[in-house]
């Protein structure tokens, strides 16, 4: 009987501050009086904690990866570095913001990296065939328009998982790549494109790479947050099937985001390409689990409806930032996944601790209720405990929230 | 009497029937495309069924049908496993290298060792999983990460090359009877088990109900925790065992051992029928649809078609197959649905 009512009044304390201004005459004539106040500010507290929290945590991160990483090396904090660090991780960061958009509706887009190798073997390819580069560009940002078209398609005309179809056209994609290029590298790139992986923006120093990905957050974070076409990203990653009802038009929207997608790739695959000076069916590879793994970082739920842009952007710091410091220290750098996956495990174990505690006390709550019944029971026949024992925790893991 | 008996078992039955049906059918469907494939191959480039090449195809397949299994566990319910190949170049890595470090240690110890570190990569994945309820897709990307780490500070930049490690362990990648390699039968007979297991156990059928759908799971008492738990160490461990294997089949082991096989177990999985939110899917079929794509690999290379054509087939033969799984499953909705109007009345 004890759980019932304190559950109650977690109920009450948690609509009191959404009422806000309202007189509080809800709590003092309940009756219950004594515990509410309390509860109503822990309420409060913990309301503004899960606004705030996750993104003051990834900034807090942020701040330590940097003081650690002047603490490792006198070189970490310097422009050069900074360059460093943004030639090294920009096309990662840039892919990485369609990508939250698109978990954020609850999908994924894995074959982002793929679209970024297609886009260079195109650009190559081109190249090779004595093309413009200004028609080159133009070209290969269509395709990856028509790329990312075809994964909208499939999820949601066709109604597939897109979990399965950007395997399928992660594959396809960087196939298709290997087909139009083959073997070849093409490197003879004019320094005036190629140049952009030498020499920083004039004026800032850092990468081209990093000011756009900076430039393109602002966008997409602005275009999350602040219009109806952010929030309708929201509404169908939380319950798709209420977005549906109230209008939402869930299909153009998602099929709008991976063609946007598709475009932000192999934009990306252009400035790689550019980089490295070097065109070849295999750039990229392997990247689009890093870029998972910094949206997911970033706070944004993978089952959608969650997260923010401030938080990716925060994530993308911290990926970066961690792994140049590790190298700084002489880490081995294929290593530093330990690192990585670590932080997107506590990602993912942190959010669920409240949860994890709560279920807990609701097992220790069950526990006791049922010891009494048990003792009882416990003289007569085993199946009886055991029987009651498999329904009562039945109806506590119905009954607590998912 | 028995025209009534008949009428009335009709509504209940055909429906199964029919659900059964389709799910065979995609059984055999995709050992039909397998079996036209190998046909038309063969037809082009008459040397493709030779014994060499026959042995070579099941060699690749057996690695991939075998991590498949596992895989097939924990898709069926509802979740992925990405650190598989991971798991298998820590297991292969470790595993070979006590032949150098222990001398003379027997066979079955290294299998051991190797399987006991894939339980203790599965256990680790099952626990956070099943305690902290967080999404596996997500844990094991992390794990893929982190295990993969951990492989390369183990190995550093140093390798296990094949003439540290004895001739009998090489042997089981090798050699074979009457053209099919031993280590292709072990693995058939393991799959079998598996098939068996989850097609006929209890706790294989609650795996598929998870899947389905787990609140109703939930609330049928199935303990869903405990057994995506069992779901992971299998696949664990069944990583491990394919690492041993990876190690017998290759002998040089560094520390890229099965980087990327993940999701071309996924693959394999899909386009074997899996279906990629749980709840149906075979064991069989997820072997099938690894040999299948080991045997497109080969093909391309008996045709003289550039490898480079591969991943593009891949991916093309996937997005075809959830194409037409989901299709399938459009008409059968559309199916029962007529079927229960047309009996109500």
């Amino acid at each position: 009987m004890n759980p019932e009512p304190t559950a109650d009044t977690g109920v009450l304390a948690e609509q009191a501050p959404s009422s806000g201004a309202e007189p509080p005459a809800p709590s003092p004539t309940s009756g219950v009086g004594e515990p509410q106040p309390g509860g109503t500010v822990l309420a409060y507290l913990s309301r503004f904690r899960v606004l705030a929290r996750w993104e003051v945590a990834l900034l807090a991160t942020v701040v330590a990866v940097f003081v650690v990483g002047r603490v490792v090396s006198p070189e970490f904090l310097t422009s050069y570095n900074f360059f460093d660090m943004g030639i090294s991780n920009g096309e990662l960061a840039i892919m990485a913001l369609p990508m939250t958009l698109i978990v954020a509706t609850g999908e994924i887009d894995l074959s982002v990296s793929s679209t970024l190798g297609l886009a260079s073997s195109l650009l190559g390819l081109l190249w090779m065939h004595g093309w413009p580069m200004p028609a080159i560009i133009v070209v290969v940002l269509a395709c990856g328009a028509v790329l990312g078209a075809f994964n909208g398609v499939l999820v949601t005309r066709v109604g597939l998982p897109s979990i399965a179809v950007t395997i399928g056209t992660m594959l396809l994609y960087a196939g298709i790549g290997e087909i139009l290029l083959g073997s070849n590298i093409v490197s003879n790139f004019p320094a005036t494109y190629t140049n952009i992986g030498v020499y920083g923006v004039p004026g800032i120093g850092l990468s081209y790479s990093t000011v756009i990905f900076f430039g393109l957050a602002i966008i997409f974070g602005a275009v999350l947050h602040f219009t109806p076409f952010g929030r309708s990203i929201f509404a169908m990653g939380a319950n798709q099937e209420a977005a549906i009802f109230s209008g939402v038009r869930v299909k153009r929207t998602k099929t709008i985001l991976y063609i946007v997608s598709g475009i932000v790739c192999s934009g990306a695959g252009i400035l790689y390409t550019f980089k490295l000076s070097t065109a070849e069916y295999d750039n990229g590879t392997g990247l689009v689990l890093s870029v998972v793994a910094i949206v997911l970082l970033g706070g944004v739920s993978i089952f959608g409806g969650k997260g923010s842009m401030v938080g990716v952007v925060f994530a993308v710091l911290i990926y970066a930032g961690l792994l140049d410091a590790l190298l700084l220290t002489g880490f081995p750098q294929q290593a530093s996944g330990i690192v990585i996956g670590g932080l997107l495990l506590l990602s993912v174990l942190v959010p669920s601790v409240p949860e994890f505690r709560s279920r807990l006390r609701a097992g220790r709550h069950r526990l006791q209720r049922q010891a009494p019944e048990a003792a009882i029971v416990h003289s007569g026949s085993v199946a009886q405990p055991r029987l009651t024992g498999d329904s009562s925790s039945k109806a506590g893991q119905g009954g607590q929230p998912i | 009497m028995t025209n009534l008996d008949g009428a009335l078992a009709q509504p209940t039955e055909s429906p199964q029937r029919l659900v059964d049906l389709v799910f065979r059918l995609r059984e055999y469907g995709i050992i039909a495309v397998l079996v036209v494939f190998i046909a038309v191959t063969t037809g082009l480039q008459p040397r493709f069924l030779g014994q060499q090449n026959i042995k070579f195809i099941l060699l690749n397949a057996t690695i991939f049908a075998l991590l498949a299994l596992g895989e097939t566990m924990v898709v069926v319910s509802r979740q992925m496993d990405l650190s598989v190949g991971s798991v298998l170049g820590l297991s292969a890595y470790v595993s070979s290298n006590l032949f150098g470090q222990v001398h003379g240690i027997p066979i079955p110890v290294v299998f051991l060792a190797g399987i006991g570190i894939g339980v203790a990569c599965g256990v680790v994945n099952g626990a956070i999983i099943a305690l902290a309820r967080v999404p596996g897709l997500v844990v094991t990307l992390a794990t893929l990460y982190i295990i993969r780490g951990i492989d390369i500070s183990i190995v550093g930049g140093g390798e296990v090359v094949a003439s540290s490690l004895p001739a009998h362990f090489l042997a089981i990648g090798s050699d074979s009877v009457v053209g099919i390699p031993y280590v292709t039968m072990c693995v058939a007979v393991v799959i079998a088990a598996g098939a068996y297991f989850l097609r006929s156990f209890r706790s294989g059928r609650e795996l598929y109900a998870i899947g389905s759908n787990p609140d109703a799971a939930r609330l049928v008492g199935i303990p869903i925790g405990r057994r995506v738990f069992s779901a992971y160490v299998a696949s664990g461990a069944i990583a491990g065992l394919a690492g041993v294997l990876w190690a017998t089949y290759y002998g040089t082991v560094d520390s890229t051992a099965g980087t990327g096989y993940e999701l071309t177990v996924v693959t394999a999985v899909v386009v074997g029928g899996v279906a990629i939110f749980g709840g149906s899917g075979s064991v069989i079929g997820a072997a099938f649809g690894a040999l299948l794509l080991s045997t497109i690999a080969t093909a391309l290379y008996a045709l003289n078609v550039s490898p480079f054509w591969d991943p593009a087939l891949d991916g093309l033969l996937l997005v075809l197959a959830i194409t037409l799984d989901r299709t399938l499953a459009v008409r059968l909705a559309n199916a029962m649905r007529k079927r229960t109007f047309r009996h109500e009345p």
